[in-house]
């Protein structure tokens, strides 16, 4: 049985604790856009503190597939399969109630908040009163190496900064399973090796089953898990 | 655990039948409603059915009692003549202005000029431009010297025969609507590198703009190019104050029979406005025919390869008429503001002989409710109207897409048809519904026009927010609600106030829905001004008109800094 995710009773969790035992399950998934079979039917199974990587051209259907996993899916495809949580069906649970973290290409920081607030928006709200809540978001920011950064704007951060701050803002939502949607294609060559090591380093920590996105296969070796392709029959486009 | 998620996905199914789902059909209900029962009420008593006056003869007895009356045929010529000259003056001016100076650094600070410019109730921007124009204004005070006059001139300025002082009232803000149309058009088209590769082929500025640029954009102004149609020749304000008044335009005329004494009149009335109606429609499809023609005519001009002149001449032209424009509209707030500030100012002199704030001291107490009024229905109308339109595009967030082109045709419905067509209809159901002459009829009628507005500016940047950013809120543990109220109404703060300012300008402005669901109850601070407009104290009137223009043109100042000052530590939001 895994903890985390979604609100149980019980004993007030401490912020960031591993998660064993969670595993991600896709049964016979499979992706369809205007009668065009994007990706047929595909089992996979990712294990707690596991990164399978799926490798395919742009197109191909992949990131879909991760709107799929998260419930945000467009209606203009039509899906199909099982999505399973720790053996549990999550296929129809609403997208904010399923745990499942994900990180994009772009960091998406809430520009309207501070770096604070936005890892605070992410804290579930069983985590004590304003004060402790702090203390978890300023903890957060430490493990990330930015010190007392709470009250920045994030648009004065640096590209590596405010990606760090994505991540630490993801794993503090206390997902159990997480999502890589080619989150390092965007930073420099320096930031970006630094960053694969950050995340995937978290992610192990936590015992997250991750499932990561790419068409870089210097990724996928970074990631050092088994790799999969899709949609190769469309590699021509 | 497994018993939770059950119950998660239960109350998903459920609440596929919540608020948030009926709100496109409630919105709807709102402003399309009235509309269409106000048509429905006013074409019935049009063919002699009005149970009210106990006339159930249904026939064509009114419509023929409407053409016999005196002045009805002129008023009809007058009615077609300027709408459609000003409509094809306002769209050519607008499209010379654009085509000559898109791009340029001149283009954007007219651009910063025009929007404040609309925010000015048409009627404010009319009666201003008398106090300019009248053989008595300020116009003439100025060059007294130079034509070596003493008394006001004895010719005819403004309500001329032709209608030619309306129409150039009418131009004032149809020119900066199609303007900025157009800029938003524009940046959907992304014209920068047609114009670049069809100037290096040899064509004008002007040629190249009108090849390549223009067949694109026209679709999305087509629907703002009727909208000014339909408003030009069924407007009522100006042409209360600029038209000629005997005969006057058809609009006017159909509201002095609505008004007459003998309430016999209104069936010949509803006749009036059945055929203004008609007018309107059938003029859509006029111009819809030329459009077509025109198209026609065009395609030929393109193979043809002919390149077209350098373009400088329509340049000088389109930037002296535009700074021509810009200037009688502000020298039209001015002469306002001078005259509510006169002691008092005999006619050769170019200024007043003393300022003075007793006006103003002494019509602050009765210019207060009508103001107090303005105020109220506008926050109101735009408060119901916001609410409705964050509901609707929340629910197409939610539900996926939805046919886009048929909601703007629905939008567009109240700004279409005149609104003389059927506020006198809307007023029987309001009677019926018995919220006639109380705040409710006020407000929801003025709803009608503002709703359209504020949809229409924010929708865009709504559905060009990064979805991103709701699907990682969403996965971050955030309820769609939490989403909505902390992540999407936040960064979209700044298109929320813009399209509150310019609802609260719509419906400040707005005349015939005061008169009609107001009942006489109500005065705004522009059903006064058009009153006052008839005659009285020069000063008096200055007092109401220059609060009239300036209280909008506040609230839409407010809405550019509020965002960014509540903002003011987050570069990403600037």
């Amino acid at each position: 049985m895994c903890s985390g995710g979604s609100p149980v009773k019980g004993p007030k969790r401490i912020a960031m604790e591993s998660n064993n035992g969670c595993m991600l399950r896709l049964e016979d998934v499979s992706l369809t856009l205007q009668g065009h079979v994007l990706i047929p039917p595909t089992s996979l199974e990712v294990r707690a503190g596991e990164v399978i990587t799926i490798m395919g051209p742009s197109g191909s259907g992949k990131s879909s597939l991760l709107d799929f996993i998260c419930g945000t899916l467009s209606r203009a495809f039509k899906a199909g399969g099982r999505i399973l949580l720790d053996g549990l069906e999550i296929t129809r649970v609403a997208p904010e109630k399923r745990g499942i973290g994900i990180l994009f290409q772009d960091d998406l920081l809430f520009p309207h908040m501070s770096v604070g607030e936005n890892l605070l928006f992410a804290l579930p709200r069983n985590n004590g009163d304003r004060g402790q809540r702090r203390a978890v978001a300023d903890a957060a920011l430490a493990e990330a190496g930015l010190d007392g950064f709470f009250d920045r704007d994030p648009a004065t951060l640096s590209g590596g900064q405010r990606a760090r701050t994505a991540v630490m803002r993801t794993l503090l939502s206390h997902p159990r399973a997480l999502l890589l949607d080619e989150p390092f294609s965007k930073l420099d060559a320096h930031t970006k090796g630094e960053f694969r090591s950050f995340v995937f380093s978290h992610a192990r920590m936590r015992g997250l089953p991750t499932l990561l996105v790419t068409h870089d296969p210097e990724d996928a070796r970074a990631a050092g898990g088994p790799v999969t392709t899709i949609g190769s029959e469309w590699q021509e486009d | 655990m497994a018993q939770s998620l059950r119950q998660l996905v239960v109350s998903k199914a459920e609440s596929r039948f919540s608020l948030l789902r009926l709100a496109p059909f409630l919105t709807l209900c709102v402003f399309l409603a009235p509309v269409v029962a106000g048509l429905a009420a006013t074409i019935l008593p049009a063919l002699g059915f009005h149970p009210a006056l106990n006339r159930y003869d249904i026939g064509l007895k009114c419509l023929l009692q409407f053409f016999s009356l005196p002045g009805a045929g002129r008023s009809l010529q007058l009615t077609i003549w300027t709408g459609f000259l000003a409509t094809a003056l306002a769209f050519g001016l607008a499209m010379l202005f654009s085509a000559s100076f898109c791009h340029t650094r001149f283009f954007r600070c007219a651009q910063c000029l025009l929007s404040p410019l609309l925010a000015m109730p048409h009627s404010a921007l009319a009666i201003g431009l008398v106090f300019l124009l009248a053989p008595s204004g300020w116009i003439f005070r100025l060059a007294s010297g130079a034509l070596g006059i003493t008394r006001p001139p004895n010719v005819i300025t403004v309500q001329d025969d032709w209608g030619l002082s309306f129409v150039f009232a009418v131009l004032l803000k149809a020119v900066p609507y199609l303007t900025l149309m157009t800029t938003a058009a524009l940046g959907q088209v992304q014209p920068a590198r047609s114009l670049a590769l069809a100037r290096a082929m040899g064509y004008g500025v002007f040629g190249a703009w009108i090849r390549t640029v223009f067949p694109r954009i026209y679709p999305l102004i087509r629907l703002p190019v009727y909208a000014v149609l339909a408003f030009s020749m069924s407007v009522v304000d100006v042409a209360l104050v600029m038209a000629p008044s005997n005969p006057p335009t058809l609009s006017v005329f159909v509201l002095r029979l609505f008004n007459s004494k003998d309430l016999a009149m209104q069936l010949p009335g509803a006749a009036g406005a059945l055929v203004l109606f008609l007018i309107v429609v059938g003029s859509i499809g006029l111009w819809r025919v030329g459009e077509i023609l025109v198209a026609r005519v065009g395609r030929r001009i393109y193979s043809s390869g002919r390149r077209g002149g350098s373009g400088t001449v329509s340049r000088s032209l389109a930037a002296g008429i535009m700074i021509m424009l810009l200037l009688f509209s502000f020298s039209a707030l001015m002469v306002l503001a001078l005259w509510s500030l006169a002691d008092w100012w005999r006619f050769p002199d170019a200024f007043p002989h003393a300022f003075t704030l007793t006006t103003w001291t002494r019509h602050i107490g009765a210019v207060g409710r009508p103001a107090f009024v303005t105020f109220v229905t506008g926050i109101s109308a735009v408060l119901v109207s916001l609410a409705l339109v964050l509901l609707c595009l929340e629910n197409e967030d939610r539900m996926g897409s939805i046919n886009r082109s048929r909601t703007l045709l629905l939008l567009y419905i109240p700004l279409l048809v005149p609104q003389m067509a059927f506020l006198f209809g809307t007023q029987v159901l309001f009677i019926r519904l018995g919220i006639v002459g109380g705040w409710i009829g006020l407000i929801w009628a003025h709803v009608l026009f503002v709703l359209p507005y504020v949809f229409l500016s924010l929708a865009d940047p709504w559905r060009s927010l990064d979805t991103r950013y709701r699907r990682s809120a969403l996965c971050l543990g955030a309820s769609p609600w939490k989403v909505f109220f902390r992540v999407k109404l936040p960064m979209l703060l700044k298109p929320m106030s813009v399209a509150c300012a310019i609802g609260f300008a719509v419906s400040a402005g707005e005349y015939l829905p005061t008169v009609f669901a107001g009942a006489g109850r109500f005065a705004t601070l522009t059903t006064e001004a058009v009153t006052l407009a008839s005659g009285g104290d020069r000063r008096v009137l200055a007092v109401y008109v220059f609060l009239q223009a300036v209280m909008p043109l506040a609230v839409y100042l407010m809405a550019i800094v509020l965002p960014g000052w509540m903002h003011r530590h987050r570069a990403g939001m600037l």
